[in-house]
């Protein structure tokens, strides 16, 4: 188990060092020189220079990695281009938006998904799971940004409940920092919810068909009571898998939901820094949301470990 | 005991889920702004923008969307421009100037202070002037380069000389670079910005909004809101959306003109349609074959339906102008007579110029009202055998190094937002019109040196010469256009600084 955990901490830290390497290559690669664009139409080549050196955009690109990537652990994000504020408060502020926005429609995804799921296992052949499979389908099709805007013309513009948009920290104001966050969440959560539900519905089906159900079944244990004895736990190898892929796209989807929201979170903050070729800012927050992602994978696999006892042994065959 | 465990789950977790959503609709929607306290008028609005500031700092960091939130409302110049694009007095109560046009006298307010407490006097004139040319990084600081010397004469007088006459000087005064600073203020300008303007800086929170607090002891008249919440979205939908939904109150700019129609026809909304002084011009290559011939260039613009173009492009909002000036500037006139709609006249032109199967690049921004207006340009253009390729370039960077800088395209297509640019667009050969007219550069030098009325006089014409000689073709003045729920009043109609005065703004009580 701990060569096993090991390998994961390799392969999370070799990752992130290819991410920073592609991250920096590519805004390196981005056309328009971000000197110019901060000093308007009318600068003067001088200007520009002067610009430049001031942002060490000068420097060899090597030098430029180095030095970037060499604060990136202790925090020091360097500084915006376009503010000359700091970017790592920048992120960290941002990123309490987000992560509440993830976290949020993270949980609303699950308590969706678990029951409609195994619901729609357990029923597979009666209407009623062949509707809540269609209704999944459903939600499948449609993208957390869609959703959104319906749900934005439902509550806000119809019915006039909830807020359209904007942002209330927890501290100011919990009641109007959760009517704010709950469109985005559920856009973002019913959505995640009706592809998770699929896999909780395949999982389900395949542990009901496992020896070991029909086994306590003929004991006389109800189906419910031996699924969730016997079953639950092998059923959620295949869902964690997905539940941490789609923390990634949460997040990414957050970027989309976020503008259509007006929430201050790090996709807004990476949006404007596209915008305004703020590419040091962009950089460190595509750099961020990528090492997010790692983690999520290395905490996935450890998480198997933990759901999976047949993995805890060292034989290749156990580990993944 | 043998109650279905899952179908236990999901009936708890539907009852917090609609518990949930019943508590907020029960607490209903508690961001819409407005009044708390008595009164006949609100005491606080919201304004939604689509430009957020990078930080406050305009003496260091371009764009418009900090001049936008601070001038006029929180730092004031010596002179501001009115709603008629006229200089008006400001922190200056009048101002002389000599005869030879060189040295300007300012008499200044004896009673407005900064917010950080010190009295404004002629050494802070002294001091911001200055400060342009020492400290300033952008590149509009260029305009206070005709300044030859600032003095305080006593604290309620201060004395600029210029090198030569110049009426743009005194125009620049009522933008940024006019701005006053107090010596004492300018330790975080980023962050914390000190003026004498009406409003103070109360919050920023970034990515959301800048909250701007009545000053107490402002010199002036003082504003009758206590609070303004700039609101800044990302998102025209979403900008909407928080007006249906009562979580601001004023849309500043609309951004698409189609979507207005979910508030013309409710009587709870005004639109308020005004103009701008951008001008949203197909810009020729004049030095380049074929647009260095002048028949050609006049061809197109004889090929262009402008009145169609903005019904199309821009839901016909958007003046018609037929030359560089807007309807704001002194020396405004009517030049859509000089190449009028005449397809017939267009192709005699392009066959006395010899040209027959004629290709052009079309290399617009990517923008909106770009894409949409090249559409129809190309279209018209078609009609009259002209083949323009469109090749939309990402905006800013590309657009500004492809066309901008390099000048590699034939046609173009740019909204040139800047007030009274006629002669940064055609008085420079080497800007990227590449336009070399030294009549129009001798009555731009006119306009700039001589008294009022020589400049009006020499301003039209040329803008004029510049129309005839069809340099560029104006599709359309982009228009200035405002939503608001019913009651709000004194909204800015002319965008015509780079201003957004709230400084009058308020709302009675409904």
């Amino acid at each position: 188990m701990a060569l096993y955990l090991l390998r994961r901490v390799a392969v999370f830290i070799v990752s992130t060092a290819v991410a920073a390497v592609a991250v920096f290559a590519f805004m390196a690669v981005l056309p328009g020189d971000p000197a110019a664009i901060a000093l308007g139409v009318n600068a003067t080549p001088e200007a520009v220079a002067a610009k430049r050196a001031e942002f060490g955009t000068d420097r060899p690109l090597a030098v430029q990695f180095l030095a970037w990537v060499s604060g990136l652990p202790t925090g020091d994000f360097g500084l915006s281009y376009v503010s000359g504020d700091r970017i790592g408060p920048q992120i960290a502020d941002r990123l309490g938006v987000t992560l509440w926005l993830v976290l949020f429609g993270m949980l609303i995804a699950t308590v969706v998904a678990v029951p409609l799921g195994a619901a729609a296992a357990v029923r597979h052949r009666s209407v009623t799971g062949l509707i809540l499979s269609g209704l999944s389908q459903v939600g499948v099709a449609i993208p957390a940004f869609l959703a959104g805007i319906l749900l934005v013309f439902l509550f806000a513009v119809t019915w006039q409940v909830l807020p359209s948009g904007g942002y209330t920290p927890l501290a100011e104001d919990p009641v109007a920092w959760f009517q704010q966050l709950l469109l985005p969440a559920l856009s973002l959560g019913l959505v995640q919810g009706a592809v998770l539900s699929r896999y909780v519905r395949s999982a389900v089906l395949d542990v009901l068909r496992e020896d070991f159900i029909r086994t306590a079944r003929a004991k006389g244990m109800g189906l419910y009571r031996a699924l969730w004895r016997h079953g639950s736990r092998n059923a959620a190898i295949p869902v964690v898998t997905v539940l941490g892929l789609q923390l990634a796209t949460l997040l990414v989807g957050a970027v989309v939901v976020e503008r259509v929201f007006t929430l201050p979170g790090l996709g807004s903050l990476l949006l404007d820094g596209v915008a305004n070729r703020d590419l040091l800012l962009v950089q460190d927050t595509v750099m961020v949301l990528v090492v997010a992602v790692l983690a999520i994978n290395f905490l996935v696999d450890a998480l198997y470990v933990v759901l999976d006892p047949r993995l805890r042994d060292l034989s290749p065959r156990g580990a993944r | 005991m043998t109650r279905p465990l899952l179908r236990l789950v999901a009936g708890r977790a539907t009852a917090v889920l609609a518990t949930a959503v019943l508590a907020t609709a029960a607490a209903g929607c508690s961001s819409g702004s407005g009044g708390s306290s008595g009164g006949s008028s609100v005491k606080s609005l919201s304004v939604g923008f689509v430009a957020e500031p990078s930080n406050l700092d305009f003496t260091t960091t371009d764009g418009v969307a900090i001049p936008q939130a601070m001038l006029v409302n929180v730092y004031e110049g010596l002179v501001k421009l009115d709603q008629d694009g006229k200089i008006v007095p400001l922190l200056a109560k009048s101002w002389d100037i000599s005869d030879d046009r060189k040295t300007y006298t300012f008499h200044l307010q004896d009673n407005a202070t900064f917010t950080n407490g010190k009295k404004f006097t002629a050494d802070d004139v002294v001091f911001s002037l200055n400060r342009v040319k020492t400290d300033w990084k952008v590149s509009l600081k260029s305009a206070m380069d005709v300044v030859s010397s600032v003095e305080k004469k006593d604290d309620t007088t201060a004395v600029v000389t210029l090198a030569k006459p110049s009426n743009s000087w005194l125009y620049k005064m009522a933008t940024r670079v006019g701005a006053m600073f107090s010596r004492d203020g300018i330790a975080d300008l980023a962050n914390t910005p000190v003026g004498t303007g009406p409003y103070k800086l109360e919050s920023w929170k970034r990515g959301d909004a800048i909250t701007l607090a009545a000053s107490p002891n402002y010199w002036g008249t003082k504003p009758k809101l206590e609070k303004v919440v700039l609101k800044y979205f990302k998102d025209a939908t979403a900008m909407n959306n928080a007006l249906l939904t009562g979580g601001i109150d004023v849309i500043s700019t609309v951004q698409a003109p189609e979507s207005l129609q979910q508030f013309t026809n409710n009587s709870k909304y005004e639109v308020i349609e005004g103009t701008t002084t951008g001008e949203v011009v197909l810009s020729f290559n004049n030095s380049k074959a074929p647009l260095n011939d002048k028949r050609v260039r006049q061809a197109i613009r004889h090929a262009i339906n402008h009145k169609t173009l903005v019904e199309t492009a821009w839901a016909g909002r958007g003046q018609v102008i037929g030359g560089m000036v807007p309807p704001s500037d002194p020396w405004y006139e009517d030049l859509t007579g000089v190449t009028p709609y005449d397809p017939a006249k267009a192709k005699a032109l392009l066959a006395e110029a010899g040209q027959s199967n004629l290709k052009l690049r079309l290399r617009i921004a990517n923008l909106p009202y770009a894409v949409a207006a090249g559409q129809v340009v190309k279209s018209q253009l078609a009609e009259v055998g002209i083949t323009a390729d469109i090749e939309p370039l990402e905006f800013p960077a590309r657009w500004l190094d492809v066309v901008f800088k390099q000048a590699d395209y034939d046609m173009s297509i740019i909204n040139h937002v800047e007030p009274r640019d006629l002669g940064a667009l055609f008085g420079n050969p080497n800007y990227y019109l590449r336009y070399n007219n030294p009549k129009v550069q001798e009555l731009l030098a006119k306009a700039d040196a001589g008294p009022e009325s020589d400049q009006i006089a020499a301003m039209k014409e040329a803008a004029r010469l510049v129309s005839e000689d069809a340099a560029a073709d104006f599709l359309f003045l982009f228009p200035n256009l405002i939503v608001a729920e019913t009651g709000v009043t004194g909204l800015p109609k002319n965008l015509v600084s780079e201003s957004f005065d709230l400084t009058v703004l308020a709302k009675a009580k409904g």
